[in-house]
């Protein structure tokens, strides 16, 4: 699999997905919540590079529009809103560290070679750029999902939850030239509406276990007694 | 089309009146108004159907099949908001909630109204795809309007989860996308449903098969499939009451809908291939795991609530085991079973809700002797528990036998597990129901005051389900059942 008589531009996509991809790396393993923030909006702006790229490339104009909205959503307001409510919950200096971090890294290197074996079946040459690119975007969904996963602290789980979002839109804009968008719209409202509520479960969660390490949320079991 | 845009709008209308009216009395008469608007629309929308035999249009789709869920919404919608009514104004009363809560409340109850119709209605895969997260950001917050540890706790559980899930949804239908975009000669017609139906024997096999399994597990997590359910007994147990009736008969359906849907993409695309019947496979196997599971886990269970999402998982994966099995038969079954589940469900949690509230608390150790104390709401507890475990003559036992039926027919040896199941699910309901019904009751317990005609309405109608299915209901679905599996049951 050659990716040299590729097209430039399709060569330019891929590293910068790579780059996306990279990133997802970085979001995994950083320890500073604010350096994560800052991490996830530069991964945020290289969604949006894409998305530029892909409508230069003459695909379909309303990529543009998608663009600006991936750097408006993912790269400037969620990660300002983020970063406002790290402040009023003051985590500003908040450091997690990993509790096994070489095995999560390397749980995350196994999922990228599992997503590359689920697109295998995709064979034919003409589909080596598609390939590439979905088993890339399907890697970034995968490690969000390991984020969430084993980062214990509420705001490290909503970045894995919003890398994941950009994973997949790196997939609907590669893969197919964009979504149609009625559905694209729909999808960056359902976005901003859950960054707001996550912005309120922050606080509820608080106010309930005076911490934000999801992990002591552990009252609802099979067969514990019901308190009142 | 005009129907149509009645049922859908007026719970958007209703959502914003209610987010916006202060007077908490008038808040739950408005609330049930808008759902009676909804549901006369739906009605009228079913009559066009009846008529024409599909309304489309603006990107909608409405046909046999999913239009009698859209009835079925409106009308528990209905109901759930009569009993919401006094039952919520009890508990703002008591305090669990603040009059912004309240707000709250009514506002996301229709919210999430709309974006199941919207789910139900839609042509456009992406848009379905938009309105079930929308359903989950509608009720999060509902969930956790107790505001106790457990309630927020359920409501995070509920909101990563879900999230989580239907992002892998969204993954599926992005894969369908790019499937389609080598078929269908418009790219922005690509997401929809009845144009990718069409030419669904185009759609290249193996991105499908990759597809659905994502929009399996994605949609899955949202019916409550093992193991993707964890989400669904805490936030049914921890929400408030009417949530838990219209999240368990109404949203578990929306999604399975979903699910079968996509799987008629799916075995379109695949009938030419030596693996015709993949997707028919795995929602066996995930429906019959779910079903097995749950039915275990009932016997577990100390919470009232708790043990009766269980038993809607137990169900859900009944259903969703039918429809791998394919067939008229099966299908049938499939969709009646829908029916009487979501009918007989709310009403159970209805009455749930009133034995809760006459004990004082939701452990099942504690709630005795119901029907000493108010013999209205033992008898509906006994009576809808008889008919979730499918006793003749209720409509539940009806389905349950077309399924076995369709079992025996495809795959015999199956039978005796299906069996096995549901005797293990009928003792673990039945062990736990006996003493709250019949246990003497405590000291001083005393009467609630309880609005026994949704429940009284439910339990008739499944009844009546039982006894006789009247024929354009019998016909109706058979049409649905048509659509599904391409050939005729009657």
């Amino acid at each position: 699999m050659s990716l040299t008589p590729l097209p430039l531009l399709q060569q330019l996509v891929l590293v910068l997905a790579a780059i996306v991809l990279l990133t997802s790396f970085v979001l995994l393993a950083q320890a500073r919540l604010v350096s994560a923030i800052h991490v996830f909006a530069w991964q945020g702006a290289l969604v949006a590079a894409v998305t530029t790229l892909v409508a230069a490339a003459g695909a379909s104009p309303h990529l543009y529009f998608s663009a600006l909205l991936t750097l408006v959503l993912k790269a400037l307001l969620i990660p300002w809103m983020l970063h406002r409510l790290a402040r009023r919950l003051e985590l500003d200096r908040h450091v997690e560290t990993l509790r096994w971090p070489t095995l999560v890294i390397m749980a995350a290197v196994a999922l990228v070679i599992f997503s590359y074996w689920l697109v295998l079946p995709m064979v034919q040459e003409r589909l080596a750029f598609t390939r590439n690119i979905v088993a890339v975007s399907l890697a970034v969904v995968l490690i969000g999902l390991l984020m969430m996963v084993f980062r214990q602290q509420a705001v490290a789980q909503v970045l894995g939850f919003m890398s994941m979002e950009n994973g997949l839109f790196l997939a609907a804009v590669s893969a197919t030239a964009g979504m149609p968008l009625v559905v694209e719209l729909g999808v960056a409202f359902d976005v901003l509406v859950a960054m707001v509520l996550f912005g309120v479960f922050f606080f509820q969660i608080r106010e309930s276990i005076e911490s934000l390490d999801v992990d002591r949320l552990n009252r609802l079991k099979e067969t514990a007694e019901e308190g009142e | 089309m005009t129907a149509l845009l009645l049922t859908l709008l007026a719970p958007v209308a209703g959502a914003i009146v209610l987010a916006l009216l202060r007077s908490l009395a008038l808040a739950g008469w408005v609330n049930l108004a808008v759902s009676a608007t909804s549901l006369a629309g739906a009605a009228w929308l079913a009559w066009s159907v009846a008529l024409t035999g599909k309304v489309a249009g603006l990107g909608f789709r409405v046909d046999a099949f999913n239009v009698y869920l859209v009835v079925l919404t409106a009308f528990v919608g209905l109901t759930t908001a009569i009993f919401s009514r006094p039952y919520m104004r009890h508990v703002c009363a008591q305090g669990l909630t603040t009059e912004a809560g309240m707000r709250v409340y009514h506002a996301m109850y229709q919210a999430f109204m709309f974006t199941m119709l919207l789910a139900l209605t839609t042509d456009n895969l992406g848009v379905l795809w938009v309105a079930v997260e929308g359903a989950t950001l509608a009720t999060v917050l509902l969930v956790s309007l107790y505001r106790t540890p457990e309630a927020v706790e359920a409501a995070w559980k509920y909101f990563i989860l879900c999230g989580v899930g239907i992002a892998l949804a969204l993954f599926g239908t992005v894969l369908t996308y790019f499937a389609a975009q080598h078929v269908v000669a418009d790219p922005a017609a690509g997401l929809t449903w009845s144009a990718l139906y069409r030419q669904a024997g185009g759609l290249e096999p193996v991105v499908m098969s990759l597809a659905f399994v994502f929009l399996l597990v994605g949609y899955g997590t949202k019916v409550g499939l093992v193991p993707m359910h964890q989400w669904l007994p805490d936030a049914h147990s921890e929400g408030p009451t009417p949530m838990s009736a219209v999240l368990s008969g109404l949203l578990l359906n929306v999604a399975l809908y979903a699910v079968v849907r996509l799987k008629m993409l799916v075995d379109g695309s695949l009938a030419g291939t030596p693996n015709p019947h993949l997707a028919g496979y795995l929602l066996m196997g995930f429906g019959l795991i779910s079903f097995l599971v749950a039915g275990l886990f009932l016997h577990r269970q100390r919470d009232i609530k708790r043990m009766f999402s269980y038993s809607s998982i137990e169900h859900m994966g009944l259903m969703t085991f039918a429809f791998g099995l394919g067939g008229p038969l099966a299908t049938f079954g499939a969709l009646l079973h829908m029916l009487v589940h979501s009918l007989t469900k709310s009403a159970i949690f209805i009455t749930a809700g009133h034995a809760a509230h006459i004990a004082g608390t939701q452990s099942i150790d504690r709630i005795r002797g119901l029907i000493r104390t108010q013999p209205a709401v033992g008898w509906s507890l006994l009576l809808g528990v008889a008919a979730i475990a499918g006793f003749p003559p209720f409509g539940v036992f009806t389905s349950e036998f077309l399924l076995l039926t369709a079992t025996m027919k495809t795959q015999p040896w199956l039978t005796p597990v299906l069996l096995s199941g549901l005797a293990v699910a009928f003792a673990g309901l039945f062990r736990h129901l006996h003493p709250m019904v019949y246990g003497s009751a405590p000291e001083g317990q005393a009467p609630v005051q309880a609005n026994m005609v949704p429940i009284a309405v439910h339990l008739g109608l499944v009844l009546w389900l039982g006894l006789a299915i009247p024929g354009y209901l019998a016909h109706w679905l058979d049409r649905a059942t048509e659509l599904i599996t391409g050939s005729h049951l009657l």
